[in-house]
């Protein structure tokens, strides 16, 4: 089975606290740490396993300049054969359906049976893999947590509302987005970034994919950003203060109260 | 102005809780809009009536061919019967994360996902507001709907709206080709774990915080000196330390305590929309801008790992 795994280079929140930089209009993206979405390792880890198994490969794409490079190389070194790396000018400020626009030229260059995104990104929209499908006119399924391979097609599992499974079958060639805890990412080493960091990873433009400049990036965007701020908040929680000896007599009373504790 | 539809979710003969938050954000969009609702199913005379005491109009679509609610079957039978240039609303949940992206690329119109706010229209620009990294920033977000557009709207944000009751259409007759390539085969129910944390009066909740799966243990020593029980955020389910039946949120379990003990959780929405019932909310976490200390009753500025054992001991003591 080939595979293909689109994945993205996003500011990684467990790292960093996001501020907002001193003109208020874009967060403070000096020093944040980078790495790979954390939804699109579970992707690349499930695509991995069922090459194991049903044979083929892995190949993950992303969107995105150079530095986007190191994420690519990071989920080879995890076991994805061919890196492609989508990046252009003309790409910059594409929207959603901008980069699912790149991304189905992209699927429409190679043969592959199963394309795979993270289930949503950095901003939360979770809109990438169900409009490439739409785009390629291949069925979907989003929110994924348990893939079994059958004969031309697949059973897979959507994590619902609590804690439920639905059961699909869906054909393919599909598109699915895939959710955290479907599988244990394989833990990646310096020498395993090292073992792959020669190998050759091909970038594509525009034309080379045949797309109109004018129908991607920040021009054919319909859906834009316009800043960032930090909402007046209400109140909020009561912030005990004190030392910690004076926080915990002050937190036992209430919890007391409220009947916390038994 | 163009026309509103609303998608409304049911169970059980019952309208979801969006429903009348989906047409609290359509009166954001335009006050003076007929909102219509849209209904699918089989066998849904009573839940479209229900829809009608609150929605101008509503679409009945019923077929036994939508009798769950597959996105790519109400996919077909929308495009077969909702008019150019519209917007369509549906919540951002399980089901329009996989009905709405698909549906604003084969309607052509703009895509918005996860909308916490709308500010109105003017012209053909319509003004969101979004959050992004876990909800710790907020934007605005403008979307040009001169050709309609798809909105996602978070669920629990919108004040439900009053509205006013109308009709019920049938339009279940021009459902044409629905014929999907992916299909629904059932529902398979979450397993029941030592603990049922649903009954629970009182949780102490762990999450990403924790660190290391060894450090679980003084969680657990907490609640056993509270009477508590322990529930847990969806990374400590991913890693798998914690069983699935343990888990707080959309996509786990709905919890109802009189208290809730959050350590080390950020407090995503998806995280809080599994904590309903107005619990007393105790939040921990060594990040003073995670946003649970926007939902929590009291906070604390600490790290778990060293505030919580001097706790343990204290509880002990009494």
């Amino acid at each position: 089975m080939e595979i293909l795994v689109c994945v993205k280079r996003v500011p990684d929140t467990a790292e960093n606290e996001i501020e907002l930089n001193a003109e208020g209009n874009d967060i403070e993206r000096d020093d944040l740490v980078y790495s790979v979405n954390e939804w699109d390792n579970y992707a690349v880890e499930e695509a991995i396993q069922m090459v194991d198994k049903h044979g083929g490969s892995v190949t993950v794409v992303t969107v995105g300049d150079e530095e986007s490079e190191e994420v690519l190389r990071r989920e080879m070194a995890m076991g994805a054969e061919k890196g492609i790396l989508l990046s252009d000018d003309a790409f910059e400020g594409s929207d959603g359906k901008g980069v699912a626009a790149i991304l189905k030229a992209a699927v429409e260059k190679g043969s592959y049976d199963l394309i795979m995104t993270g289930a949503q990104a950095d901003e939360g929209y979770a809109q990438v893999g169900g409009m490439l499908a739409a785009m390629l006119d291949y069925p979907y399924a989003s929110l994924v947590n348990s893939i079994e391979v059958g004969d031309g097609k697949l059973k897979v599992g959507r994590e619902v509302e609590g804690g439920n499974i639905e059961m699909n079958e869906i054909e393919l060639p599909c598109v699915l987005s895939i959710q955290t805890g479907i599988n244990e990412p394989r833990y990646v080493g310096i020498r395993g970034i090292r073992k792959v960091a020669s190998v050759e990873i091909p970038a594509m433009g525009a034309s080379d994919l045949g797309i109109d400049a004018g129908s991607v990036g920040e021009d054919a965007a319909k859906v834009r950003r316009i800043d960032y701020f930090v909402p007046e908040m209400g109140e909020g929680a009561e912030m005990l203060e004190g030392s910690t000896d004076e926080i915990i007599d002050k937190l036992i009373e209430l919890l007391k109260s409220k009947g916390g504790i038994k | 102005m163009a026309q509103i539809f609303a998608y409304i979710l049911h169970s059980n003969g019952e309208l979801d809780d969006s429903a009348l938050e989906l047409l609290a954000a359509a009166k954001k969009i335009d006050p003076d809009v007929d909102v219509t609702a849209i209904v699918t199913g089989s066998g849904i005379d009573d839940v479209c009536k229900k829809a009608a005491e609150s929605f101008k109009t509503v679409w009945k679509i019923d077929s036994d061919a939508l009798s769950y609610p597959n996105a790519e079957v109400v996919r077909k039978a929308l495009l077969n019967m909702l008019p150019s240039d519209c917007f369509v609303l549906l919540p951002q949940d399980t089901f329009g994360m996989d009905l709405g992206p698909g549906l604003s690329v084969k309607m052509d119109s703009a895509f918005v996902g996860d909308v916490v706010d709308i500010e109105g229209v003017e012209g053909n620009t319509l003004k969101t507001i979004r959050q992004e990294f876990s909800g710790q920033v907020s934007t605005h977000v403008h979307c040009d709907v001169s050709a309609g557009a798809v909105i996602n709207v978070r669920p629990g944000v919108f004040q439900p709206a009053e509205g006013q009751a109308g009709e019920v259409v049938d339009k279940s007759g021009e459902i044409g080709d629905v014929s999907a390539k992916r299909k629904f085969i059932e529902i398979q129910e979450a397993e029941v774990g030592e603990v049922d944390i649903t009954k629970s009066e009182v949780l102490v909740s762990v999450g990403r915080g924790i660190e290391d799966e060894e450090n679980l243990e003084m969680v657990f020593e907490l609640a056993e000196a509270m009477g508590a029980d322990v529930s847990c955020s969806r990374p400590i389910v991913d890693a798998k330390w914690l069983e699935k039946s343990r888990q707080v949120g959309t996509s786990g379990m709905t919890v109802k305590p009189k208290v809730y003990m959050a350590l080390g959780i950020s407090g995503s929405f998806q995280h809080m929309g599994g904590v309903k019932g107005n619990p007393f909310i105790v939040a921990i976490n060594k990040n003073p801008k995670a946003p649970i200390f926007q939902v929590a009753d009291v906070g604390v500025e600490a790290d778990i790992l060293e505030f919580v054992p001097e706790l343990t001991e204290k509880i002990k003591e009494l």
